[in-house]
């Protein structure tokens, strides 16, 4: 744990600061403080049941945190996100997420989850469908929304499948999709929950340089959990590590993954091998789960 | 089953059994139901033995499983030289009666042992049915000489509803344009009488129901079984608004109850609150537990118009409701003795003779535009973003959540909305029946409604339409067949449940495409002027919110 904390020179976006959440006798988060900043890709990682999904069910609202303070500071703003409920999150505080078995709207085409996630624009703009409903000037609204899901469409190479069922894609296409969708709800903070789980290493290079574009051209933290040490190593400028709801190493890719707690952690006591080829040979024996699914 | 490409020898002995076995069944089945007929006589009853209906059961159903053998085992050849004269003649008769009133049917007693003209023509329908499908694949047969042309007869009619469900979805415009025009000229028809039209106003009811339903269970996907409780709030409140008898009106002295038109959107708004005064505690639960609750809801409101006798006057029902007036004159004769002239009488004023089916029509046109507005409703609000949200929430909640949609508003609006909706359709009720008692509110009638909106497929507004004139149409025409429409009924359930059980017409149209829809017929033409007009696309037609093609 030599590794210094990092440290932004003004106020980072996301500040967790003593994060712990208990289930009834079963501690699943304690005390961990991390920060997170915009521009930069943060990712989260630790062995299955550390309390990664946890920490981002606490940050999108899905639980309340049995104490802690969760601070997402952007323009000025700051929100105490451990007090707002979990659309409010995504409404105001904009913070969007993905899931770990991925939540589209099978049945809605592609291009209406991308509208969908426009929501509370074009809310507003229909005059909460009151005004829509006869038709004033919402159409052009409409237009516009559709013209942002074109866009996020045009980056995943999904154009032409806009008017299918977004069930009917592939599974690598759904995971693109679940983040742009979320993107479309313009976030200042993207949470995603192994976007790399399932997909083969053309799509997850894919996914890689999606990841990157969203950190690079539209400026917004990107907080990651990841098992995948590809992706986890080539594109985080930061990483934290869980270990049994605890935070054993925080710091830049590289110090983390020569840090004897991190190795302890994945490994037992052995320290001999290097960390990354003994993660995934330690991955690849574990299914995805990680504990305790969102539940509302 | 999947090796039709060869064709397989007849084997006689099998076709033989597989006939007998039919006809076995069909006896047994009606030996009991149709052959012992239970007859009331003066000072008892009587039991009549109908022994040849039973063998006319059993040879219709030999030949027709012989027509399906036919056609499945590839050899439409002999059905299509069986089928075609058989149905002909039943057609030919059957026409013949119906045009000239002639009795030529009668005369083929035999062939034809009912006693209801619906069973005759459903008869006479599937033979004909047979007739077609076995002369087009005898012709094809013998032009290609292919054997591929034999497909199997159970895939092709699994394949023929969902052609019939992307058909319908596709030409939405031209059936529903269709439907409306019969529907409007519907009174006018000559083979239309008071009580065919009656079942016509019973049957608009229950399709604005469906509507209604379908906002909360097709769209939001809210499971509600208590949906007769929103019908009954409405239909009690427009009743003791508009009835001269109501409770409430006596105690503030008032005589003369509210007009229809006043009094209608009164019972929808009290309606939707309703809804939001059930829904804001319950709506946090999900599935099954909702169902429960709602359904739970449906039985308090009975339960509740039943006792509160002060209010609602219990199982006595409140009566005398007046039916809807036009410009301020009655439409009902005026048994006011205290004013002997005729003034408020609508006939009176345009000089007619009054005359039920007048009455009639005029419901039927109240019920028509009532069941249309629902429905522009409903189509309108799906393209909206409450209503991309509904469906949201139906597909996903926790995925909907976490975008920023609010779940309880959401649901609470499609929640209110529907029971709005429910609301209007108990007014028209208890105006058209003048009286409304708790009897009507059962759950029986819930899970009609229901039942129309899942028969139908989920969200689909044409499926309603199909689905209720099935089950509230059907069972009044079939009235005939007495005691056994409720078998055919079940049945019909049956086999439609085992044959779409997504319901009749389940397929989802998109609210918005980004490119040309893949169909062909007006909606590509309607896309092709539009290209041709400027690029911008925020002049749009009704029902069509496609932001049109906008690639470079």
């Amino acid at each position: 744990m030599t590794s210094p904390m990092t440290q932004p020179m003004t106020q980072p976006l996301l500040s967790v600061e003593h994060l712990t959440m208990r289930f009834g006798g079963l501690v699943a988060i304690d005390d961990v403080s991390f920060a997170a900043t915009d521009k930069e890709i943060t990712a989260i990682i630790g062995p299955n049941g550390a309390g990664k999904t946890t920490v981002f069910n606490c940050l999108t609202g899905f639980y309340k945190p049995s104490v802690g303070r969760l601070a997402l500071t952007w323009d000025g703003r700051e929100f105490l996100l451990e007090q707002m409920e979990g659309f409010v999150i995504a409404k105001t505080a904009k913070v969007a997420r993905t899931f770990q078995n991925i939540r589209l709207f099978p049945k809605m085409t592609v291009l209406e989850n991308l509208i969908v996630a426009q929501h509370n624009k074009l809310m507003r703009a229909s005059g909460y469908s009151v005004r829509g409903l006869f038709g004033f000037g919402y159409q052009g609204k409409e237009a516009e929304a559709v013209e942002i899901a074109r866009y996020w469409l045009e980056q995943i190479n999904l154009v032409d499948r806009a008017d299918d069922a977004a069930e009917n894609l592939s599974y690598g296409d759904q995971r693109q999709l679940e983040i742009v969708r979320a993107m479309c709800i313009e976030p200042k903070l993207l949470c995603l929950d192994e976007p790399a789980a399932g997909l083969n290493p053309r799509e997850t290079a894919d996914l890689n340089k999606l990841l990157l574009f969203l950190r690079n051209e539209h400026k917004i933290g990107v907080l990651l959990i990841e098992h995948d040490m590809n992706v986890v190593m080539q594109i985080s400028d930061h990483i934290v590590v869980l270990d049994y709801g605890r935070k054993i190493s925080d710091g830049e890719p590289e110090a983390v993954r020569n840090d004897p707690a991190v190795i302890r952690a994945y490994l037992g006591e052995d320290e001999d091998e290097e960390l990354p080829d003994i993660v995934k040979q330690d991955l690849a024996g574990d299914g995805a789960d990680d504990g305790p699914e969102t539940q509302a | 089953m999947s090796d039709a490409a060869i064709r397989r020898p007849l084997e006689p002995a099998k076709i033989f059994i597989e006939l007998a076995a039919t006809a076995l069944i069909v006896a047994a089945l009606s030996i009991t139901l149709v052959g012992f007929h239970v007859k009331d006589v003066p000072g008892g009853f009587d039991v009549v033995t109908r022994f040849w209906d039973v063998l006319a059961a059993v040879v219709i159903a030999v030949v027709g499983r012989g027509w399906l053998i036919g056609l499945r085992e590839g050899v439409p050849f002999p059905v299509a030289v069986t089928a075609t004269p058989i149905a002909g003649i039943l057609l030919l008769a059957l026409i013949s009666d119906w045009l000239f009133g002639g009795t030529l049917s009668e005369t083929l007693r035999p062939i034809l042992p009912f006693n209801s003209s619906v069973v005759q023509w459903l008869v006479a329908g599937i033979a004909a049915m047979f007739a077609a499908v076995g002369v087009t694949r005898a012709a094809r047969e013998r032009s290609a000489k292919s054997v591929e042309a034999s497909e199997k007869f159970d895939d092709d009619a699994a394949d023929f509803m969902d052609k019939v469900a992307a058909g319908a979805q596709r030409y939405t415009a031209w059936i529903g344009a269709g439907l409306l025009v019969v529907a409007v000229v519907l009174p006018f028809l000559p083979f239309m009488n008071l009580s065919t039209l009656d079942i016509a106003v019973l049957v608009l009811t229950y399709v604005m129901l469906g509507w209604g339903l379908n906002i909360v269970v097709g769209l939001a996907g809210l499971l509600d079984l208590g949906y007769v409780a929103f019908y009954a709030v409405g239909a009690y409140s427009f009743a003791l608004l508009a009835s001269p008898d109501s409770p409430v009106l006596q105690m503030m002295g008032i005589k003369e109850g509210v007009s229809f038109w006043l009094a209608l959107p009164f019972a929808g708004m009290m309606a939707a609150l309703a809804g939001i005064i059930l829904g804001f505690p319950v709506l946090r639960l999900r599935g099954d537990y909702l169902a429960i609750v709602t359904l739970g809801f449906g039985e308090m409101i009975r339960v509740t118009l039943l006792n509160f006798y002060s209010l609602t006057r219990g199982p006595d029902g409140i009566s005398k409701i007046p039916p809807p007036g036009i410009l301020g004159y009655s439409t009902q004769p005026v048994m006011d003795n205290d004013t002997l002239e005729n003034t408020t009488e609508f006939h009176t004023w345009i000089g007619r003779e009054f005359d039920q089916y007048d009455n009639t029509i005029l419901l039927y046109y109240v019920i028509l535009v009532m069941a249309l507005l629902t429905n522009w409703f409903t189509l309108r609000i799906r393209k909206l973003p409450v209503g991309r949200a509904w469906e949201a929430l139906r597909e996903d909640e926790i995925a909907s959540r976490s975008l920023g949609i609010n779940p309880t508003n959401t649901k609470l609006t499609a929640f209110a909305l529907g029971a709005m909706f429910g609301g209007f359709a108990g007014s028209f009720f208890a105006t058209r029946q003048t009286f409304v008692s708790p009897e009507s509110f059962t759950f029986i009638e819930s899970a009609v409604i229901l039942a129309i909106v899942v028969l139908g497929g989920f969200g689909s507004q044409i499926g309603v339409v199909v689905a209720s004139f099935l089950l509230i149409g059907m069972p009044e025409l079939f009235r005939e067949l007495q005691d056994f429409r409720m078998l055919f009924f079940g049945a019909a359930m049956v086999l439609i449940m085992l044959w779409r059980p997504s319901g009749l017409l389940a397929r989802r149209e998109p609210t918005i495409r980004l490119k040309d829809p893949p169909a062909r017929g007006i909606r590509r033409e309607r896309i092709k002027t539009r290209e041709g007009d400027a690029p911008t696309t925020d002049a749009q037609s009704g029902d069509d919110l496609a932001t049109g093609d906008r690639r470079p």
